[in-house]
């Protein structure tokens, strides 16, 4: 496939690894968050971690929509399904996490609710135009990537005067994230997180550009490298990284020019604009409460509004005890220090976002065995070595 | 949720719809979020809409860069080959 497999040249990543291990040899260690769970992904399936020098150290970050979506919005959704009665059309990827009592969508649909899954808002759009005398909520959640397809299926809505349909927004913001993790007490005063530099995020940025990582690059002196999903970039932006490190820079560099351009995509940043405006606050699983690092739908499109449109009861919403997302999600503990990862905790029966998400760090130290040996080929747990 | 992939445009129709095609699986989705995409064109598709389009050039001035490291590293094999 053209702009991938090239991407995935086995030559090349030897190359780029050979030179990351130059320029990694200088007797220090290097700690690079990742903030997105694509590049976990990638790093973990395509095996990059196990190119890398020992000095050179992933750290994941919380760049997984699904999994930083607080229990008390996921539990909000059950009960738009379950209590309000409407269509909640939901993207995959939000089926199975667990809310409060372990209760998911999927659980919600088995036992009655009307929960359809759909690729794309125009799915939702069309399940509202096909009952008109039904509500049809679609669950909105994602960063700045899925943001402007939410936009596009709101102003449509309106053109079209579709009445049926509202959206119950929970779409989040990429740099208030970032910043928020470098202000964190485990980054600055117990220094229990360390990050010299970010593998910067590859599609929210072809939709914001380069330009709002400059901040906190300057302000916190960390070099920030757009990277784009396959391997071979993220090899690339790595040693790119290494080198600003090595020669004391702090720059926002863009590696995956192919896509992302310093001013972003302006149409779509203008649709975003339009329709949303930022919520004061917003809470994160595993950061707490974040300002400003969130969007709501402007007044002027209130009238799709699920939040406004349904009276959504106060709850009590709790995770499932001893699940250590809270901490991956910082990048203060890895998936292998939870006591729950592969013995209760699994793909199959998870209990936890990070676990369920095709982009959770769970998932990605699960789906492919990473964590079954360590690097020198002897057993990662105790688990793996009977 | 934020992946994406790049696929070839293969038809438009009114202007805010195409179809791609990414190894024999074709898809409609939106084109709402581009501007002047033409057929032929790759776009990177995510949850149905085209995100951004996939410059050509700059893939592979990319690719010509990570040459570069590998001209590097050949150079750094042939120092340490030289001195063991």
């Amino acid at each position: 496939m053209k702009y991938i497999d090239e991407f995935r040249s086995h030559d090349l990543a030897e190359k780029l690894a050979t030179a990351i291990t130059h320029e990694a040899a200088t007797g220090r260690d290097y700690h690079l968050m990742e903030f997105c769970g694509g590049h976990t992904h990638a790093i973990f399936r395509y095996g990059v971690q196990d190119l890398m020098p020992p000095n050179v150290h992933f750290v994941h970050g919380p760049g997984c929509p699904v999994c930083v979506l607080p229990v008390r919005r996921l539990d909000d959704a059950v009960e738009l399904a379950e209590r309000h009665g409407v269509i909640l059309c939901t993207y995959g990827d939000m089926m199975r996490v667990p809310g409060t009592k372990q209760r998911s969508l999927i659980r919600a649909k088995a036992d009655g609710a009307d929960i359809r899954m759909v690729y794309s808002t125009q799915d939702a759009l069309k399940i509202a135009r096909d009952n008109p005398d039904r509500e049809v909520v679609f669950f909105a959640i994602g960063f700045e990537t899925t943001t402007p397809p939410t936009a596009v299926a709101i102003v449509q809505a309106q053109r079209e005067g579709i009445t049926n349909f509202s959206v119950f927004c929970n779409h989040v913001l990429t740099p208030a994230a970032i910043q928020h993790i470098l202000q964190s007490p485990e980054v600055r005063e117990l220094g229990t997180v360390t990050i010299d530099g970010f593998l910067g995020p590859s599609h929210v940025s072809s939709v914001i550009g380069s330009q709002p990582y400059e901040f906190f690059a300057e302000e916190f002196q960390k070099p920030v490298v757009i990277a784009g999903f396959e391997p071979l970039d993220v090899m690339q932006s790595t040693l790119m990284l290494l080198r600003q490190i090595n020669e004391q820079r702090h720059e926002v560099e863009n590696e995956y020019t192919r896509v992302v351009k310093p001013e972003g995509n302006l149409k779509a940043q203008a649709l975003v604009g339009d329709v949303f405006e930022l919520r004061s606050e917003f809470e994160w699983r595993g950061l707490g409460t974040v300002p400003y690092s969130a969007l709501k739908i402007r007044e002027s499109y209130a009238a799709f509004d699920a939040e406004k449109r349904f009276a959504l009861s106060e709850k009590v919403s709790r995770e499932v005890k001893s699940c250590e997302c809270p901490a991956i999600l910082r990048g203060a503990k890895k998936p292998t220090d939870c006591k729950l990862f592969g013995t209760v905790c699994t793909p199959d029966n998870p209990m936890g976002s990070c676990m369920v998400s095709s982009e959770g760090a769970c998932a990605a130290y699960w789906t492919y065995g990473r964590f079954r040996t360590n690097a020198d080929g002897t057993a990662a747990t105790k688990e793996a070595a009977e | 949720m934020c992946l994406a992939l790049p696929a070839r445009v293969i038809s438009i129709d009114d202007g805010e719809m195409a179809v791609v095609a990414l190894e024999g699986i074709k898809k409609r989705i939106s084109l709402a979020l581009v501007e002047d995409v033409s057929v032929g064109d790759y776009v990177l598709v995510h949850v149905g809409y085209a995100l951004h389009k996939v410059s050509e050039e700059e893939a592979e001035r990319t690719l010509a860069l990570m040459s570069k490291a590998g001209v590097l590293s050949a150079e750094i094999e042939e120092i340490e080959g030289a001195e063991a």
